[in-house]
């Protein structure tokens, strides 16, 4: 097996067109395993640690673009205010050795359908940027999985960063697991009220092939609120149509049984955290009035 | 590949690395440094924990040639020359009797140390949290809570 190991992006985009099977390594927390347990041998390792540039975040005009090397620590140290659906999400990540190596780009470059971050940046309507010696690509998070550990990327692309609009209104994220640290989430859901565009958003973590949005509970919940004048008034949020936001975002699902649940398990808790996902991001609606 | 780097303050050089092999596996077995322990293989368990550049990191999770140049301190870098010297934390874990088989011991030293380092005063609620990663199957982790409170109230007395 070779290992590269380039020392600014420029390099590590050449190594990758010059081995396209090259397996990108940042923090290992995914890598490691599969070497590990020899799930995996790939002819050429690619490690990104080396490329500073990727290791740092900036404001981007309205948007703050994070690189895919930024690890869960810093992003919760740095971003915790700007982005607080993805801090939320990154808090329930591994444990403090794993928040230290792992990082928002690993976790995309894995694809798995219970990526913690997914949730919270499909809410976000964030954009993964990629990039290759053939130029730049920038693709909504929800057309970047396309099935179970799949991805958008050609294989000479790497993940540069990605792009999160802080919000003007209140995120939320909730995820099942045995315990609080270290676990594979049984089911996860992001969401995001996008006040300024009267839109909602929403993210669905493993309980689908991918992670996805629920866009008819996405749709159904912003058409209600705008009809109601909710927006504006921020009065309660009516039973039923929390009930009705639940019921579309576990119709959205589309889950397995597997080892850490069942199918019908992640249906329900999936309606469940819907439902106190949106009465949590209400009330902070409603408080920030 | 030759691996060099800096571990517990000196510098190492180990040659016929192969390149997809665990800093851990490096550690152990070619460096002579079996402090860190290898259980889990998957960065579940925490018992290898170490500093990389003054992090705290599963070493079973980093590339070997990731810490090509970089600063490593293992457990075996905690302690003084004397038999006796032990680290503060090391010395809270003898004392409340936080050892038991002492497996998990040494990555639940490490993680303490990065812990206080971090927060001289932790709550209960925080130090549960910073040692989430690293699992215990003996003691209960109660008397590991000891260890700590026990360690954080002699520092915050040493500093005092």
């Amino acid at each position: 097996m070779d290992f590269q190991q380039p020392q600014s992006w420029l390099e590590a985009v050449q190594t990758k067109a010059a081995h396209p099977d090259a397996a990108p390594i940042q923090g290992g927390t995914d890598v490691m395993v599969e070497l590990n347990f020899d799930h995996r041998r790939p002819d050429v390792l690619l490690d990104l640690t080396g490329v500073a540039e990727l290791a740092e975040w900036s404001e981007d005009g309205d948007q703050v673009r994070i690189g895919a090397g930024v690890t869960y620590t810093r992003l919760i140290q740095d971003l915790g205010g700007r982005l607080p659906g993805l801090a939320l999400a990154s808090r329930t990540v591994g444990s403090p050795q794993i928040r230290n190596r792992g990082t928002v780009g690993g976790n995309l470059g894995t694809g798995s359908p219970a990526g913690d971050c997914h949730p919270a940046l499909l809410a976000a309507y964030a954009v993964v940027e990629v990039e290759s010696v053939r130029g730049t690509r920038e693709i909504p998070v929800d057309e970047f999985f396309t099935g179970v550990k799949r991805t958008a990327l050609e294989p000479d692309e790497l993940i540069k960063s990605v792009l999160v609009r802080p919000p003007a209104g209140p995120q939320q994220f909730s995820k099942i697991g045995t315990r609080n640290a270290m676990v594979i989430a049984v089911a996860a859901f992001g969401l995001a009220l996008h006040p300024d565009r009267r839109s909602v958003g929403t993210g669905i973590g493993s309980a689908a092939p991918t992670p996805r949005r629920a866009r008819a509970a996405e749709d159904a919940l912003a058409g209600e609120l705008s009809a109601a004048g909710l927006w504006d008034s921020r009065a309660d949020i009516p039973d039923r149509l929390a009930e009705r936001f639940a019921d579309l975002v576990g119709q959205a699902a589309d889950p397995i049984d597997d080892v850490r649940g069942t199918a019908a398990y992640r249906r329900h808790a999936l309606r469940v955290m819907a439902r106190r996902a949106l009465g949590w991001a209400w009330t902070d609606y409603q408080r920030a009035a | 590949m030759r691996i060099t780097c800096s571990v517990n303050g000196e510098p190492r050089e180990v040659d016929d690395v192969w390149p997809g092999e665990s800093l851990l596996f490096v550690l152990r077995e070619r460096m002579g440094l079996p402090g860190s322990k290898n259980a889990c293989e998957q960065g579940e368990c925490g018992s290898c924990s170490i500093f990389l550049d003054g992090v705290l990191v599963c070493a079973c999770l980093v590339a070997a040639g990731q810490a090509e140049g970089r600063d490593v301190r293992t457990v075996e870098g905690l302690a003084g020359p004397e038999p006796d010297d032990l680290h503060p934390v090391q010395r809270a874990f003898v004392e409340t009797g936080a050892v038991q088989c002492g497996f998990c011991t040494p990555g639940l030293v490490v993680a303490t140390v990065d812990l206080l380092a971090r927060d001289p005063d932790p709550s209960d609620a925080e130090i549960r949290e910073a040692l989430a990663g690293n699992v215990c199957r003996c003691t209960g982790y109660e008397s590991i809570l000891d260890a700590v409170r026990l360690a954080a109230a002699r520092g915050r007395e040493a500093t005092a």
